[in-house]
């Protein structure tokens, strides 16, 4: 069983290699879509709420320096080259500081990059089960004098098909044009 | 809850490995009651902390850290491929669990298949001189590709089948090289060729662990791309990581080696004394 398994893992994967796009393919490789989640508006967001949506998932919070806002910038940029097909995308960005991100908070921060960012927010152990899932991580650091503190967590970006599948990675390194040109191939698909 | 308990729990668990463990743990204490397995306590010492190594590898918080820290994923492998699988067959355990397990177990299903000429074969090709040694240090190399790795680290499913490799590729090397039997008595290499291999099999294993630790680039970026266990600089994780690879790894190549020179000293006595 877990021999036919890895075998059919390591054909995926030879065929993962190609496959013409810019981002890391993760197709059959990660899990689908599974949120469970609270947003401003109610306070248990589902996978099946965004069938017939390109998604993207991303961790990260509002006092964050450097990643999250240089990343949200660059999938706003993404969004906005692909017109119109940009605008039938969700991008989830997931608080991984529940303690300081309520979700007014988040949504304010989220909205700021476009109406299809959406905040989500959980408790801890939610949290935690969810980045298992998708095998992502986060820890804080120790606070200073003014309770101020950094949170280490990942920084991909998962891209989900209409039908909840994951599909694509983005990485730190990837362009805003070249996520525009993969999301619009995978919003054509459905 | 006692954060020493939290930490032993598992983290993702694994029916499969705890039925292994606790049958192999099982019938090796039955085995021993029956008489097999030797006198003295050093024998099931060594078996029982490879078990419980394997399970501290595998089983707990140990192995959250690995998936998300490039060097205690290094020190995840050293223990499940070096240090369990050599504790394991320095205990020489095969005599004890085999008379331990079910009668029946044993004499309906597991001795055919032992004896079947598919499983003879097969077990002969993989301790093969040339074969053992190259799958041996050519695992670590395949996990250690940096593609082949990020997805490993993405993928849960092939997680688990990178260490499993790991850990019945180290279990069959070690059986291997630490089988206290010469060429005549029965063993599949001679005792004096298995030091040759062992120490062969650690310069792969050196050049490795001396490229990961002194590339100046981030050659592993899944850990940074899904997140660091703690904020520690990516360089100086794969650093420490490459030291892992290179320094521990070889030296229990050598005490490996210096194991095989006592059998050796043994067989010889054992030769002279049936002369």
């Amino acid at each position: 069983m877990r021999l036919r398994r890895a075998l059919v893992l390591l054909a995926l994967l030879a065929a993962s290699c190609g496959g013409g796009w810019h981002a890391k393919n993760i197709r059959g490789l990660v899990p689908s879509l599974e949120l469970g989640l609270a947003s401003v508006q109610r306070p248990e967001v589902h996978a099946a709420d965004f069938r017939g949506h390109v998604v993207l998932l991303f961790f990260g919070y509002t006092h964050c320096p450097d990643v999250c806002p240089t990343t949200l910038a660059k999938l706003q940029q993404a969004l906005g080259d692909m017109g119109e097909a940009g605008r039938g995308v969700r991008v989830l960005f997931v608080t991984v500081d529940p303690a300081r991100d309520s979700v007014e908070l988040l949504q304010r921060y989220a909205s700021a990059f476009g109406p299809q960012f959406i905040g989500l927010r959980a408790d801890d152990a939610r949290l935690q089960e969810l980045c298992k899932r998708y095998r992502v991580t986060y820890s804080r650091d120790k606070p200073d004098a003014h309770g101020d503190y950094a949170v280490t967590h990942s920084s991909a970006v998962f891209a989900f098909d209409g039908e909840g599948r994951a599909r694509l990675l983005f990485l730190p390194s990837s362009t805003a044009g070249d996520i525009a040109a993969d999301l619009r191939r995978l919003a054509g698909e459905s | 809850m006692a954060s020493w308990i939290a930490f032993l729990l598992p983290w993702e668990f694994s029916p499969l490995l705890w039925a292994l463990l606790a049958g192999a743990g099982f019938a090796y204490a039955r085995g021993r009651r029956a008489g097999a397995g030797g006198a003295g306590r050093a024998r099931p010492t060594a078996f029982y902390a490879g078990l419980a190594l394997v399970y501290f590898a595998m089983q707990t918080r140990f192995d959250y850290l690995s998936q998300h820290m490039f060097y205690i994923h290094r020190l995840q492998h050293l223990l499940l491929h070096h240090a369990a699988p050599f504790l394991i067959a320095l205990s020489r355990p095969q005599e004890a669990i085999a008379r331990g397990l079910p009668q029946r177990l044993r004499e309906r299903y597991l001795a055919p298949a032992w004896r079947s000429p598919a499983v003879r074969c097969a077990y002969r090709l993989l301790q093969n001189w040339l074969v053992a040694p190259v799958l041996f240090v050519g695992l670590i190399a395949l996990w250690l590709d940096p593609q082949i790795h990020f997805y490993a680290m993405l993928s849960a499913p092939l997680y688990l089948v990178m260490n499993w490799s790991m850990l019945l590729d180290g279990l069959l090397f070690w059986v291997l090289m630490l089988d206290p039997r010469s060429r005549r008595e029965g063993a599949l290499i001679g005792l004096g060729p298995r030091i040759g291999l062992l120490l062969v099999a650690t310069l792969p294993q050196i050049a490795i662990g001396a490229h990961i630790a002194l590339s100046p680039s981030d050659l592993f970026n899944v850990y940074g791309i899904c997140g660091r266990a703690w904020d520690i600089p990516p360089l100086e994780d794969q650093q420490l990581g490459g030291l892992i690879t290179w320094i521990p790894a070889a030296m229990m190549h050598v005490v490996g080696a210096l194991v095989v020179i006592g059998n050796w000293m043994r067989a010889d006595a054992r030769a002279a004394r049936a002369a």
